[in-house]
């Protein structure tokens, strides 16, 4: 009786672990599918055209549209580095400079908690919500662009912004205070400390934060559909006052259109923004293995 | 009274006079810094308020679970969107929870040491894939599994459960749902995955000291310790599936009425209002979209305080116990 009771104890476990364990199965099948997916259909669309030529004319040899070949994304690349430049250069110092403030200036005060909760409530931000912020600001005070790059920009940096404040709060918060202590002690003053030593030793968290955030936000639609308009399928790429385009909103237009030619450029914008997402998501874990190596006194 | 100095003869220079300007200045900048994030945050609410004025007026707040979204008669009600939200977000995690647990406890538990880190390093790889290619994926790859496979056997074995009504068309409310779940678990497996690699050494040791079988220690030694952290991450996957647009956009179907099947075509306030944005029916619309912009903000806000008011009690709460 004793000894039934504790092999039925260990069937179940054993029976747990196995069923753990196809959790781990059931959770990879979707995910290899759709990486797998990405590979197939968007690898026979890469070539030297797609890195320099415009968004061709739709074809459709079923509704009489011939299809001619090529054609490329160039506008959506150039729009994509458009709104990553902008959106960095718009959330990256205000970012690091509330971080800095709230570990260096902060101490127990109330205001640098704010900093901290505020930076996790706007992490909670639909990024679609950030889209019709923007919208609204700039159909309110600068109504001639909105639906603009820079409109699309300032929505992106929305998202950006609580990334980079949290990870670079968190980088400098591993800075021990004996540095600082140290640093005022020989009679720098504090923000000449601040800057070139606490800052500099946290600048890989620092850097690996503001990967991240544009890792997040070059991924992004739905701010762009709503704050940027619309602007593929012009023959070069655009100022940006103009209406925006990005790789992942051509994904959206693509996707929606019957055209085969378009359709094959979608998946080949998709496999291009993973290949970028990924290659930044390996950049930041490498930086930040560097970075543990070197406190670690390597 | 002070003691006179007893080494009168080796006074120490005093330190060169620090300008305090270049302090000053600093101090300033980064407040500005600061200020611009906390200001971001007021004017989020203050914006969303003022943009969504007219329909507040119009609707009040009926508008939140008003019946019809219906443009050609001017009447705007959020209900169905926000039904399709709730369900959708709801099966979501029905289905990341269990499967991302269930992943976290293999990871950490039971798989082998040279497993562990490259798995769980892929699927933290996956959980940044944009939203818009898991919703290309989904309408290119799952939709037709759906409408060939999953769905005519749902409505042939579980129609009785009234849940499944409706033609098998693969683009609906049930699908959305499927790939929300796809989209949510790396999320929700890595979050649980870190809480149950938190629970100190000794929880395990002494569970296994007094003979309990590998599931009874996670289940009554780790569970209970880690299980702040698992809840946390749950809620926090519960935020990214409220808030998802690109991911629903492709296969929900954009069809804002109240619906009583799983296979209808349904809506949710995000693709409502990518859906709805450039068509400008009426001038009460665009309000109308920024007034679902508002409560689809309250809800994450609300959504993720909790979590984090979670996350911190808990840390409190151990805290106390460790000392």
């Amino acid at each position: 009786m004793k000894f039934d009771r504790a092999a039925r104890r260990k069937v179940f476990s054993h029976s747990m672990t196995v069923l753990s364990g196809l959790a781990i199965v059931v959770i990879l099948v979707p995910l290899v599918s759709v990486v797998y997916e990405v590979v197939l259909l968007g690898g026979p669309a890469i070539n030297v055209d797609f890195f320099t030529q415009p968004i061709p004319s739709a074809c459709n040899p079923a509704g009489g549209l011939p299809c001619h070949g090529g054609g490329g994304v160039i506008v959506p690349i150039e729009g994509t580095l458009q709104l990553i430049g902008l959106s960095s250069l718009f959330s990256v110092p205000v970012g690091i400079g509330a971080a800095i403030f709230a570990v260096e200036y902060g101490g127990e005060r109330r205001l640098a908690r704010v900093i901290g909760m505020v930076a996790d409530v706007l992490s909670g931000v639909p990024s679609i919500v950030a889209g019709v912020f923007t919208w609204a600001v700039f159909v309110l005070y600068f109504p001639t662009i909105a639906f603009s790059t820079l409109d699309a920009a300032l929505a992106l940096s929305v998202l950006m912004v609580p990334i980079v404040t949290r990870t670079c709060e968190e980088a400098l918060r591993t800075v021990p205070n004996s540095v600082r202590e140290a640093a005022m002690a020989l009679g720098i003053s504090k923000w000449k400390m601040s800057l070139r030593i606490t800052f500099v030793a946290a600048l890989p968290g620092v850097i690996t934060g503001i990967l991240l955030a544009i890792a997040r936000s070059s991924g992004e639609a739905a701010p762009l559909l709503i704050a940027g308009g619309f602007g593929c399928l012009h023959p070069l790429s655009q100022g940006v006052e103009n209406q925006t385009c990005a790789l992942p909103l051509w994904i959206y237009f693509g996707a929606n259109n019957p055209y085969p030619n378009w359709i094959t450029l979608a998946w080949g914008c998709a496999l291009l923004l993973l290949l970028v997402i990924l290659g930044l998501s390996l950049l930041s874990r490498f930086t930040l293995e560097r970075m543990s190596r070197r406190m670690r006194g390597g | 009274m002070t003691p006179g100095n007893p080494f009168p003869a080796t006074v120490p220079p005093r330190p060169p006079r620090i300008s305090k300007w270049g302090d000053r200045i600093y101090l300033a900048l980064l407040l500005l810094a600061t200020a611009g994030v906390v200001a971001l945050m007021v004017a989020l609410v203050a914006v969303l308020v003022n943009g969504s004025g007219l329909a507040f007026k119009a609707f009040g707040f009926s508008y939140i679970w008003g019946y019809y979204w219906n443009p050609e008669n001017g009447v705007y009600g959020l209900g169905p969107a926000i039904q399709g939200t709730l369900i959708t977000s709801a099966i979501a995690l029905l289905i990341a929870v269990p499967l991302g647990l269930g992943a976290a406890i293999f990871l950490t538990q039971q798989a082998p040491a040279w497993l562990r880190a490259p798995v769980g390093q892929l699927i933290e790889l996956l959980a940044a894939i944009p939203s818009i290619v898991y919703g290309f994926w989904g309408l290119i790859i799952l939709v037709p599994i759906m409408a060939k496979v999953v769905e005519p056997r749902l409505i042939k074995y579980l129609g009785w459960t009234g849940l499944f009504n409706a033609t098998p068309i693969g683009i609906d409310i049930l699908t959305a749902s499927l790939v929300l779940s796809v989209m949510v678990i790396p999320t929700v497996t890595a979050i649980s995955r870190d809480s149950i690699a938190a629970v100190p050494r000794s929880q395990k040791e002494a569970a296994l000291a007094i003979g309990a079988t590998d599931w009874e220690v996670t289940r009554h030694a780790i569970l209970p310790y880690a299980r702040s952290g698992i809840v946390a991450g749950a809620v926090l996957g519960l935020g990214r599936a409220l808030g998802e647009t690109m991911a629903v956009l492709f296969v929900i179907g954009n069809h804002t009425v109240i619906v009583n099947s799983l296979l209808a075509q349904g809506q949710t306030i995000p693709s409502l209002i990518a859906n709805v944005w450039f068509e400008n029916n009426t001038t009460l619309e665009r309000p109308a979209l920024v007034y679902a912009a508002l409560v689809l903000l309250v809800i994450t806000l609300a959504i993720n305080l909790g979590a984090r008011l979670v996350l911190t009690r808990s840390q409190a709460g151990r805290g106390a116990a460790a000392e």
